[in-house]
């Protein structure tokens, strides 16, 4: 096809890289940011830290790969309605299941630790990471489980050439920024999150749960059922790991899908959490999205042959660590005031 | 004393190493049965013992032995961190990294200067303090981050620690082979320099003393006597002047300084004692092991030593022994067990064997929890099974004994001091 060769040489469009690093940052800080959020809400509301999010996260992302493309529930049933709307059941349904589990985790492990030692709870859950995170691999096993998500590969075109439009339009028109659908649905329900959290905690249940993140004794005297918030946290923590997990699993990402590899991934949310603060939700937000462009813009600029591979992946922790040699509480955290 | 085992009429026999006779007699037991154990070959044949002494004998075996020596590894390793989370009370994740820091140190001084990888055929003598020293003072130097931060930051602080030594061991391809690589790492034969002749072999077969001894009996023997010097001297440490410190930082920090215990020095400190276990025992690993990828040094060995001071039990010695005892031959108990499932499970048609097939699968279309065959179907590998079970021991134990083993003998010990009565 000779006339596409000339279209590319004769463009004046050069592919941005400060743009790609951008869309490429808002991509991993929605993921951080949802990881985060999750985490932040079961700490606060249940003082537990919970490090088998990641392990919750890949099994969020196989239970929908698992309702989305293995099994095809409900779409198996629904033959001739709309793709995107089959994914969103298998997605809701993936959820609620997740969600169960992580009520179930809090019921079996963590409600006998209540009142013990912050740091032996914690203890508790790398020990359900091990559990959880095995057991999912296990299910996952060697292949790569893709998520069945109507995106696929396909962008949206910013700053796009006028006329390029030959042939087969994603191939050859040229852009200064391609932004995948991926991406946009990322954004999207990252702020559709973080609205719903914020109503949430509007409502009578997140007022109860805000108390008893303050006090449980006082919020039990005034008639909360705080073991029902600590089940509640732990669903609305499970959802978000596992919307978390579908992040990582999308097409940005290698490999495209959930693998032994994702809980592992899902770990450099830690960072994000501590950046802003371990017990604050609008902290998690922004140090989720402050570590993504970080990332992003250290593997986009800090390529130097002498920094070796991977640099990017440890850049969030190289983050974290500075940030705590200033603020040991991070950005928005609460200061832990010593008083004699 | 007779009949008064708990009197004591000194502070020195009060706070003396072994200050109890029931731990002189363990000790002491114990000791005398360790140092039997690779002497099987010895014994075989006499007093009508075929394969070696009644009992123990099945643990002369070398893959018992390398088990046994792992053990005594992960009981030095153990200890630092012990030193670290059971007296200090500082939590941390990144003990794999100081391991990995003393390995490395160890590969360079004593790797083989011809190699491919950076060494200095230095001997044994020295690489071994250095690893330690140098991962002390890697710890040392991290510490005032590590002491600026509290509490549970500071478990996120050790576990960037460990991605960001992960990074580095996977590029510094001259000193660490590469990620998917490796490195050989030297055998722990002692030389006075670099003669061609060791003084003392441990890595080859011989006989020491008349009685001939596998290169495996040897390097047990080698653990072994490591692993008790650096129990004496984590023992030692609890009832020293810096010990007390840094159980009163764990218990209370607040009052500790009030109390005049510089709280920085002391966390430092205990850095500094902890890192130094940790370089050791990474080193003796790698050396052990011979040669080791740079992945090896990974979260999950530190989550490992966590649950070898959690089960054994905080802040005690022999906590960590059985910590460490348990957490190494687990997996290999684990093996055994199925591997004895499938025996009868395939051969069996009794009672027991239609229960067991419940939990192993036999055939690639059968049911089982365990799923020994190779490649992927229903079922856990037995690797796996172990991930698994060591998982649910450290969410147990924490439930239901958070003193660990150490805490079950605790309170055996408390019965039957008050036996009959109740207390």
């Amino acid at each position: 096809m000779p006339d596409i060769l000339i279209l590319a040489q004769e463009s004046t469009i050069v592919p941005s890289e400060f743009g790609r690093m951008v869309v490429n940052g808002l991509s991993l800080g929605a993921i951080y940011a949802v990881l985060a959020l999750g985490f932040v809400i079961i700490f606060k509301a249940t003082q537990v830290l919970n490090f088998a999010h990641g392990a919750l996260a890949a099994l969020g992302a196989f239970l929908i790969a698992y309702f989305a493309t293995i099994i095809n529930v409900p779409g198996r049933w629904m033959e001739g309605s709309p793709v995107w709307l089959q994914w969103m059941l298998s997605v809701i349904f993936a959820l609620i299941l997740a969600a169960g589990i992580g009520m179930l985790l809090e019921r079996l492990f963590l409600r006998p630790m209540v009142g013990e030692a912050l740091f032996a709870v914690a203890i508790v859950t790398l020990g359900i990471d091990i559990v959880v995170r095995t057991i999912t691999n296990d299910f996952i096993g060697l292949n790569t489980r893709p998520m069945g998500d109507p995106f696929g590969l396909k962008t949206v075109g910013i700053g796009c050439e006028n006329g390029s439009f030959v042939g087969n339009a994603d191939l050859v028109e040229l852009c200064s920024i391609r932004v995948p659908w991926t991406t946009v649905f990322q954004l999207i329900l990252t702020v559709v999150l973080v609205a719903a959290v914020a109503f949430f905690f509007r409502s009578r249940t997140g007022v109860a749960m805000r108390a008893t993140a303050w006090d449980q004794e006082v919020a039990r005297a005034q008639g909360i059922n705080v073991g029902r918030i600590f089940a509640l946290a732990w669903a609305i923590g499970a959802v978000m790991a596992a919307i978390g997990g579908l992040f990582i699993s999308m097409f940005p990402r290698r490999p495209g899908g959930v693998d032994q590899f994702t809980a592992f991934f899902a770990f450099r949310a830690f960072p994000a959490i501590i950046l802003g603060g371990l017990d604050s939700i609008p902290g998690a937000i922004v140090g989720g999205f402050a570590i993504g462009f970080a990332e992003s813009a250290a593997s986009t600029y800090l390529t130097f042959e002498w920094l070796g591979t991977g640099f990017g992946g440890v850049v969030p922790y190289v983050v974290m660590l500075l940030v705590l040699l200033i603020r040991p509480y991070g950005l928005f955290g609460t200061e832990e005031i010593r008083r004699v | 004393m007779r009949g008064r085992p708990l009197l004591y009429t000194s502070y020195e026999s009060d706070q003396a190493i072994l200050n109890t006779t029931t731990k002189k007699l363990a000790v002491g037991v114990l000791l005398f049965v360790l140092i039997l154990i690779p002497l099987q070959p010895f014994f075989a044949g006499q007093f009508g013992w075929e394969t070696g002494i009644w009992g123990i004998g099945f643990m002369g075996e070398d893959d018992w032995l390398r088990l046994l020596a792992t053990v005594a590894i992960f009981v030095i390793g153990g200890l630092g961190l012990n030193i670290l989370l059971g007296l200090a009370g500082q939590v941390s994740l990144g003990h794999a990294f100081f391991m990995g820091v003393g390995a490395y140190v160890a590969a360079v001084l004593g790797g083989d200067p011809e190699g491919v990888r950076l060494g200095f055929g230095l001997p044994i003598w020295i690489w071994l303090p250095a690893a330690g020293l140098v991962a002390a003072l890697i710890g040392v130097a991290f510490g005032p981050a590590a002491v600026r931060v509290r509490g549970l930051y500071l478990a996120f602080v050790t576990l960037g620690l460990v991605f960001v030594g992960d990074y580095v061991f996977r590029n510094a391809v001259s000193v660490t082979g590469g990620a998917e690589v490796g490195r050989t790492f030297p055998p722990l034969d002692v030389r006075l320099w670099k003669e061609e002749e060791p003084l003392i072999s441990f890595s080859t077969d011989g006989s020491w003393f008349g009685v001939d001894l596998t290169s495996e009996a040897k390097t047990f023997y080698f653990m072994l006597v490591a692993a008790v010097v650096f129990m004496i001297l984590a023992r030692n440490l609890q009832r020293t002047r810096v010990g007390r410190a840094f159980q009163s930082i764990r218990d209370r920090d607040i009052a500790a300084e009030i109390m005049g215990v510089d709280e920085v020095g002391y966390k430092l400190r205990a850095f500094g004692i902890s890192s130094f276990y940790a370089g050791v025992s990474g080193a003796l690993l790698a050396s052990f092991v011979g040669s080791v990828i740079p992945s090896r040094w990974d979260l999950f060995l530190s989550v490992e030593f966590i649950a070898i001071v959690l089960i054994g039990g905080a802040g005690t010695v022999s906590g960590v022994v059985l910590g460490s005892a348990f957490v190494i031959l687990l997996p290999r108990l684990v093996r055994d067990l199925t591997v004895w499932m499938q025996e009868v499970v395939t051969t069996g048609d009794s009672f027991m064997a239609s229960i067991l097939d419940i939990f192993i699968a036999t055939e690639s279309t059968d049911f089982g929890l365990v799923n020994t065959l190779p490649g992927v179907g229903p079922g856990l590998s037995v690797f796996q099974l172990n991930q698994v079970i060591y998982g649910l021991l450290i969410i147990l134990f924490l439930i239901f004994e958070p003193l660990g083993l150490y805490g079950i003998w605790i309170r055996i010990r408390n019965y039957w001091k008050g036996w009959p009565f109740t207390y």
